[in-house]
């Protein structure tokens, strides 16, 4: 009696490494970018504790601005700013993908779309830093 | 430029190999030579017994796709001279079954191509005497999905589909996208349902190799990317109108 499986051709199946995302820089670069989103949520959390300071009266959040000083929190933060611009500058990037905008018939190419992202953001960015600064 | 290159080529033997190994061979390094030029070159002078596939060798039929120091190329369309002195090495496509050295089973990929019904689908045929007229602007909307030669890298380079082997990817969804964008086309309220499934496009995290792989330019993330913004305007039109917008 032939078994139905006999004359299937054996074939060798591979096994995703753990370590996939460490074999090509794209593949780390993603993982990177998707770990990212941990250091935005921190920089959320850290903006409702200094808002919840603020509202609490001036000894709190002169508390909150020791606590800011401190070794920990400003190497956290410092890591947290490089992950934030880099977050914004892949998200940025990828919108174009995304968002495929036609004007008679021609798709917009790539740049008109992450331009004026970035316009708005630095713009903003130059707001906030001439209220902060301005005082 | 040296004369010679060595190559590091995957040979599995099914039923006499536990797991596939890594053949040296040297060949001639000649500048006009593609990666397959040299397979063929091996297969001719140095050892009949080495498998691969390939037709075309112009980068249409889509066979002859193959890991080239680990990253997904076309080895027709891959010169030898880029990667001098070498050594190359040369695996099956990833996450793909192989069959034998440098042959993968292709199956799964078939069948979700098919699932993603990649044709014209009418509600009412036209008789045969009536043409599907369509503006230069409207075959522009969808070209660039249907250069698609079903060569499978895109899914080669998919660390998703490597890891959830269930997913439809990227070549599949381009294409279907590519009928969804048809103007003669009226089948996408059917493919709604296998394109976002979970397996379908939101399985998609968007690293974006696909489309840096892809030999055609069809760009498949961003394929996925719009069909996900299709997808959820479709869910919230099911809520807001009525019949679900249908």
């Amino acid at each position: 009696m032939v078994s139905p499986t006999e004359y299937l051709p054996k074939s060798y199946r591979p096994r995703v490494s753990t370590y996939w995302w460490l074999a090509r820089w794209a593949y780390l670069k993603f993982i990177l970018r998707e770990a990212s989103c941990v250091f935005v949520a921190w920089t959320v959390i850290l903006t409702l504790i200094g808002i919840r300071a603020l509202t609490r009266g001036p000894a709190d959040y002169a508390e909150f601005e020791k606590w800011l000083r401190t070794p920990i929190l400003l190497t956290l933060n410092i890591i947290s700013f490089f992950f934030v611009v880099f977050h914004a500058v892949t998200w940025f990037d990828l919108a174009p993908k995304a968002m495929a905008v036609r004007v008679r018939g021609k798709r917009l190419p790539s740049v008109a779309i992450a331009a004026p992202n970035y316009v708005v953001w630095i713009a903003i960015s130059v707001a906030v830093a001439w209220i902060l600064l301005r005082g | 430029m040296p004369n010679r290159i060595t190559l590091q080529i995957t040979r599995y033997h099914p039923g006499h190999d536990e797991k596939p190994r890594l053949e040296t061979y040297e060949v001639p390094l000649r500048k006009e030579w593609v990666v397959l030029d040299a397979l063929n070159y091996i297969k001719d002078y140095l050892d009949g017994s080495l498998s691969f596939r390939w037709s075309c060798r112009m980068g249409v039929c889509g066979s002859c796709g193959m890991t080239v120091n680990g990253v997904p190329k076309l080895t027709c369309a891959t010169f030898v001279s880029d990667y001098a002195p070498g050594p190359m090495r040369i695996e099956p496509l990833k996450h793909f079954p192989v069959l034998r050295d440098l042959v993968v089973d292709t199956s799964d990929f078939l069948v979700k191509l098919a699932k993603s019904k990649p044709w014209i689908i009418r509600s009412v045929k036209k008789s045969l005497e009536e043409e599907y007229l369509q503006t230069p602007e409207q075959l522009e909307a969808y070209k660039q999905f249907s250069m698609c030669i079903n060569c499978m890298l895109c899914y080669a380079a998919c660390p998703v589909y490597g890891l959830d082997p269930l997913f439809s990817g990227p070549a599949a969804i381009a294409l279907a996208q590519r009928y969804n964008m048809d103007s003669r086309d009226e089948g996408a309220g059917e493919r709604l349902d296998i394109l976002s499934h979970h397996d379908g496009i939101w399985a998609c995290t968007f690293v974006g190799e696909c489309t840096k792989v892809c030999p055609k330019n069809v760009d498949p993330a961003s394929a996925i990317q719009q069909y996900k913004l299709t997808a959820s305007l479709e869910w919230v039109k099911s809520f807001v109108l009525p019949r679900g917008g249908q």
